[in-house]
């Protein structure tokens, strides 16, 4: 009998280990991200003004990224775009995923000519590169800050719209929401009673992994100069600017700052990853 | 015998395409005449002041930018079937023209960036697979994620850094050295400058298509007959080659065929950092000045090269896997 015990607790003790790795990797990299986000507000303005004496110095202590040709720090310039890039990503995504939602339960409930619409607006976006797509859209309604987000709110809806769907319709073919129906609710009723409290874990974890999408598009729009005015420090106006330096070799300039946008276009996916492994222990794999 | 399931299938698949274009057609004209820019000072750009308001006018007016806009989409819809696809103000060429000599030049870097990133991604996914669980397939897997959430164009710009200025063992932009008559340059120039824009388009496409090598092949040789041939005693090369690349095929060819779509976007931004002219640069050219029917007609274009991409994946299936052809049983 006591031969048994001791494996049973090291499995417990593993479980809630990973259990609390997985709530370790969603606070840091929650952390991570709301310090990128609020990094602008604590370092304020200060290395964005031009210090002729300090120009295109490499990464050292004092200025961890470099400087560039007009001697600012460019560790504050990256956190001052990635701020703002991450802002405008946040935002895009956000009413992407509220589109995505509304035309997702639209589809799934009201089945008929709106679901064939729906479906069929989700297929031709999904027959367009989905850049070339942005660049339209971008373009359409005039470019600039404005143009990048809604851009981006536009353009990624479908592929969550699919997932709420097809979570919708699975809900309802099952018998309450059959029962519901015949004791006379309206489908808005339902949707509202018996789909969103289905949708919404999907849905946060879909908004999540949608975030690096929206952050990348962004970051790409700004950089081909058709996103975020040139005069605003964005992660891709930044990246843009140092490819006219490239050939003088100052490399951080480009280095660095796409190193800070991977690793917040990385700890969106863990964020995202780890929160789905709570959220629905079903589909985490491992 | 077998010709009219065959007929059958083209006749569908150009019906889907024709309302697709339409589709793509309406979408686009719409959002291009709601736009709040106007052409013609984005064509005149600084010069704008002076022009005198009765010129600017004759500019719209021989443009057609004065109609309304039905009347303009169905001017540009009747030149397009009659094969005529407006003029780009910005080349001031056909805009079929522009996109035949653009796209000849983005199809060589397209084409070798396609095969590289199916190649590569198919062996290091069977790698990965084949060696599930050791440093191997670790070092592999990291990579692939790092890959796929890293941004095109840095990567790109990585590559510049790293081949271009450091090394200095490949150019640094463009599609021939500077100065030099498209004529005049040799094969070994060209394959040359189109290098290192094929490697960086590639990497997008590696990540996905390893990843899903990687897993495929794990199921495979999880599977109950490579067990049994295990225990018969093949060798993991062995099992690879008669139970393994078949079932991999298929999957990786369809992901292949769909990443055509995210190919032509990443050639876009990979073009626009090596400074090569092909199509994906005219596209941010017709954004920046804009210059709508050449705009439009690449949405288009693009529109028709992803249709193409999923139909030849539909009869690659056909070609490579007996249970799926065209007018067989179908089982399901």
């Amino acid at each position: 009998m006591t031969t048994l015990a001791p494996p049973q607790i090291r499995a417990s003790e593993k479980q809630s280990n990973r259990r609390q790795q997985t709530l370790w990797t969603i606070g840091l990299c929650a952390f991570f991200l709301a310090a990128i986000i609020l990094s602008t507000w604590v370092i304020g303005d200060a290395g964005l003004s031009p210090v002729l004496t300090q120009r295109n110095q490499p990464p050292s202590l004092a200025h961890a990224f470099g400087t560039d040709w007009l001697g600012r720090d460019m560790l504050t310039r990256s956190l001052h775009g990635m701020s703002l890039s991450l802002r405008v990503g946040l935002l895009a995504a956000t009413v992407s995923a509220l589109i995505a939602t509304l035309l997702g339960l639209a589809a799934g409930t009201l089945g008929g000519w709106v679901d064939a619409v729906i479906c069929w607006i989700i297929d031709v976006c999904f027959s367009l590169p989905h850049l070339v797509l942005l660049i339209l859209v971008a373009f359409a309604v005039g470019g600039g800050t404005r143009g990048v987000i809604i851009a981006v709110a536009l353009t990624h809806w479908p592929s969550l719209a699919r997932v709420v769907r097809a979570e919708v319709l699975q809900v309802n073919s099952s018998d309450y929401v059959q029962l519901s129906h015949r004791l006379g609710r309206s489908p808005a009723w339902i949707a509202r009673h018996h789909m969103v409290p289905h949708v919404i874990p999907q849905l946060l974890v879909g908004l999540i992994l949608l975030f690096p999408h929206a952050i990348l598009h962004e970051a790409a729009l700004s950089f081909i100069g058709i996103g975020i005015s040139p005069h605003l420090p964005a992660i891709g106006i930044i990246l843009a600017e140092s490819m006219r330096h490239l050939s003088t070799g100052y490399w951080w300039l480009g280095v660095m700052p796409g190193l800070l946008l991977l690793l917040s276009v990385k700890a969106f996916d863990w964020l995202g990853e780890n929160l789905r492994a709570l959220l629905d222990p079903r589909t985490s794999q491992g | 015998m077998q010709l009219k399931p065959i007929l059958l299938f083209f006749g569908y698949k150009l019906v889907r395409l024709a309302l697709l274009l339409i589709a793509v057609a309406v979408l686009t004209f719409g959002m291009m005449s709601l736009s709040p820019i106007d052409p013609v000072q984005a064509y005149v750009g600084a010069d704008m002041l002076q022009i005198s308001a009765a010129q600017r006018e004759l500019i719209a007016q021989r443009w057609g930018l004065d109609q309304p806009m039905i009347v303009r989409f169905w001017d540009w819809f009747g030149q397009i079937i009659q094969g005529n696809w407006g003029t780009s103000m910005v080349f001031n060429q056909p805009v079929l023209q522009v996109i035949g000599q653009r796209f000849q030049v983005s199809l060589q870097l397209l084409a070798i960036a396609w095969l590289l990133s199916g190649l590569l991604g198919l062996v290091l996914g069977v790698l990965a697979g084949a060696f599930e669980g050791t440093w191997i397939d670790r070092g592999i897997r990291l990579y692939a994620y790092t890959l796929a959430s890293s941004p095109t164009f840095w990567v790109a710009l990585l590559l510049l850094i790293l081949f271009s200025v450091s090394l200095r063992l490949t150019p640094i932009c463009c599609a021939a050295p500077p100065g030099m008559l498209a004529q005049n340059v040799t094969f070994w120039q060209h394959l040359h400058h189109l290098l290192l824009p094929a490697l960086a388009l590639s990497i997008i496409g590696i990540a996905s298509i390893a990843l899903h090598t990687r897993q495929k092949l794990i199921d495979v040789l999880h599977s109950d007959y490579v067990l049994f041939a295990r225990a018969q005693g093949e060798s993991l090369w062995g099992i690879l080659q008669h139970h393994g690349l078949r079932n991999i095929l298929l999957p990786a060819l369809t992901l292949q065929f769909a990443s055509l779509s995210e190919l032509f976007g990443g050639s876009v931004l990979v073009e626009q950092v090596f400074a090569y002219p092909g199509l994906g640069q005219a596209t941010v050219q017709a954004a920046l000045r804009s210059d709508v029917p050449l705009l439009v007609g690449i949405v288009f274009f693009s529109a028709l090269f992803v249709y193409a991409g999923n139909t030849l994946a539909d009869l690659s299936y056909q070609v490579i896997d007996p249970r799926i052809r065209i007018g067989g049983r179908r089982t399901t």
